[in-house]
């Protein structure tokens, strides 16, 4: 174990796969950063977010791709390059940008296979960012993964931790299925500690953040910090909660889900994108349909609002779900009578 | 000309049976029995063939929802792609394709792609994966002159520019961008005029006469795979039926078809220009033309006997492993 940021944690993975398998390779905009300036040589960004820093110096501009601000252009060639048989990841700076390449995400690399009858694979990984939290207002800070999520032939990963950021994006990169791999922006710094050497997190496998009696929490990302803070307000006042982070929406892990709400009888869905279709309206519609007779209390979803991410400090804050909204609807299905 | 026997036999052929698998497929289509949008290929089939017989197995062509020329000319079975098409358990995708998506990795078919604009991204892709394994493949994107007013294609030829890549667009100008004329949707003077903005090698060749198009792409293909980046042609060209099976095509000039038919058949100037030369004889022809026949015959008969899907098997191959 090393103690690592999220961000030194995935470019660790990228690292291990890169000189593990030479079909692996980085593409997007600026991923090696000066590439073909006659003022620089190529290296000084690496990611707008770091993520893909130093890789170009082991594995060479071949295979750290600095591509055009084009992004149908890039999720459709590495869409074709993984139906070839390589593994791009290819990195969409922003997921909010995936509204450019959607055709490539939703209608191509989703679909090769059931369309051709099992016989195309199409082992890519998207690597985006997500989430609220940094003033970038309404086109820099959606949680876009519900809307993949709905698209079956895609994967979705979201890793909450340094070392499942790790686990999960080496996992992504030797999946032979599509991947869309979302990072919350305001995690790049959070440290935790890390495997050394080969690290895999399987998908679908949910992780326990903690256990208790009273409230099964279900969140993903960044949220699964604030679910920790209110738990240990809750704790105060002798309410314990499971808090369960899937890991992955797609696939999803609902047996861990059902298991803990038969145990609590009380679920609250946390998630920072707006309520409607959403991660959080489709867990409770899973425990609603599945556990109904465990349930002793109204299932909870904590959104935010219908409404674009804003800008102002205050309006962002107010559009993310904060621990003491999660704590209060903790505590409202827990005295619910 | 300066084709072998062998290699003429094989692209009559070719041409032939993706104009048999269409005609019968406009017959078949009416009387309901394949369901599902259909766009027929019939009167560009010089293009397809003209292009696949300079390719190999390791080369990589992307298609259109106008695919099944490129499917028969890149190698697809035939009789695999004729279930397909009437929806059957044993068809090339299982059922689950149809007419536009019918694909064979084995044969470097990426599949026929129903958005317009779909494959050139794609075939990109895969001029990427070419160059990076450095064995000299290559990548067609074909598609028409609809798809050339799409942006992902913009981007494609862009970043096979400036990657350079053994990337090579084929553009089928039939005219029609579904029911609206190309000179009102493409401002520029042609589609080559304006992928030659790209820095691309463009040339614009006549698409009904497949020594035009094989001698073109010969140059082509050979220069890609030299490692000399991408290039692109537009051909001019023409399609039999409509749009989509059932168009009623009053877009199209009185007496436009019957002018295609008598003086832009692709496979009657080949014919022409094969025979008169002394190359091929009408008996040759014949002969080809019965194989041909027999293989189209043969591909309804097994069509119409194969088992139909099982219903449970909606969920399979949506994931390698979920």
């Amino acid at each position: 174990m090393t103690e690592k940021t999220y961000r030194e944690a995935l470019t660790d993975a990228l690292f291990l796969e890169m000189r593990r398998d030479e079909n692996v390779f980085v593409m997007g905009e600026d991923v090696v950063g000066g590439t073909g300036s006659p003022h620089a040589e190529p290296g000084f960004v690496g990611g707008v977010f770091g993520v893909t820093g130093g890789l170009h110096e082991e594995f060479g501009l071949d295979r750290c791709i600095d591509m055009p601000i084009s992004e149908a252009g890039i999720a459709g060639t590495a869409a074709g390059a993984a139906l070839a048989g390589k593994r791009p990841v290819a990195e969409i700076m922003f997921c909010d940008f995936m509204g450019l390449c959607l055709d490539q995400l939703m209608n191509q690399a989703a679909k090769f296979r059931y369309m051709f009858g099992g016989k195309a694979t199409c082992p890519m990984v998207l690597r985006t960012t997500y989430g609220a939290g940094m003033n970038a207002a309404s086109q820099h800070s959606q949680s876009l993964h519900p809307l993949v999520t709905a698209i079956p032939g895609l994967k979705v990963a979201m890793p909450s931790t340094p070392a499942d950021a790790k686990g999960l994006l080496s996992t992504a990169i030797r999946d032979d299925d599509p991947v869309i791999f979302f990072e919350h922006k305001t995690l790049y710094t959070i440290s935790g500690d890390v495997p050394d050497g080969e690290y895999l997190v399987p998908f679908g496998k949910a992780r326990m953040v903690s256990e208790g009696d009273d409230c099964t929490l279900v969140a993903t990302g960044r949220m699964i910090s604030f679910c920790e803070n209110a738990a240990q307000a809750l704790a105060d006042d002798g309410i314990t909660c499971d808090i369960i982070d899937p890991r992955t929406t797609s696939p999803l892990d609902e047996d861990a889900i059902l298991d803990s709400v038969e145990k609590t009888g009380r679920l609250v869905v946390v998630d920072e994108t707006p309520p409607r279709c959403s991660f959080a309206s489709d867990i409770a519609a899973l425990a609603a349909g599945e556990v109904f007779s465990s349930l002793k209390a109204p299932i909870k979803q904590i959104t935010g609002p219908h409404s674009p991410v804003p800008f102002a400090k205050e309006l962002e804050s107010e559009f993310v779900p904060s621990p003491t909204k999660i704590r209060d609807a903790v505590a409202e299905v827990v005295n619910f009578k | 000309m300066q084709l072998a026997r062998e290699e003429l036999e094989q692209a009559y052929k070719q041409m032939k049976t993706i104009r048999e698998f269409e005609e019968h497929l406009h017959r078949e289509i009416m009387t309901g029995s394949i369901p599902g949008f259909t766009h027929l290929y019939a009167g560009q089939e010089a293009v397809a063939v003209g292009v696949c017989e300079n390719l190999t197995e390791a080369d990589f062509i992307t298609s259109t929802h106008r695919g099944h020329g490129h499917c028969i000319a890149k190698g697809c079975d035939v009789i695999g792609m004729m279930k397909e098409l009437y929806g059957k358990a044993d068809g090339l995708c299982k059922g689950k394709g149809g007419s536009m998506h019918v694909a064979d990795m084995d044969v470097g078919m990426l599949g026929a792609n129903g958005i317009v604009g779909g494959g050139p991204p794609l075939a990109t892709g895969a001029a990427l994966a070419a160059k990076l394994d450095g064995k000299g493949s290559v990548a067609v994107s074909f598609g028409g002159d609809g798809s050339c007013n799409q942006g992902p294609v913009f981007e494609s030829m862009n970043i096979a520019a400036i990657l350079n890549l053994p990337s090579i667009f084929v553009y089928e100008n039939n005219r029609y961008s579904e029911h609206t004329h190309c000179d009102y949707v493409i401002a520029s003077e042609s589609i080559a005029s304006r992928v030659e903005g790209f820095g691309i090698h463009t040339v614009k060749a006549n698409g009904f006469d497949f020594f035009e198009v094989h001698e073109v792409m010969k140059e082509l293909i050979t220069k890609a795979r030299e490692g000399n980046g991408p290039c692109a042609v537009e051909f001019e060209t023409t399609r039999f039926y409509g749009h989509f099976e059932g168009d009623p095509q009053n877009y199209r000039a009185k007496d436009e078809l019957k002018d295609d038919r008598e003086n832009n058949d692709c496979i009657t100037i080949f014919k022409d220009k094969v025979t008169e030369a002394g190359l091929l004889s009408d008996d040759d022809i014949n002969k080809l033309d019965e194989e041909v026949n027999s293989l189209i015959e043969e591909s309804v008969d097994q069509a119409k006997k194969s088992p139909l899907p099982n219903p449970e098997d909606v969920t399979t191959d949506v994931y390698v492993s979920y």
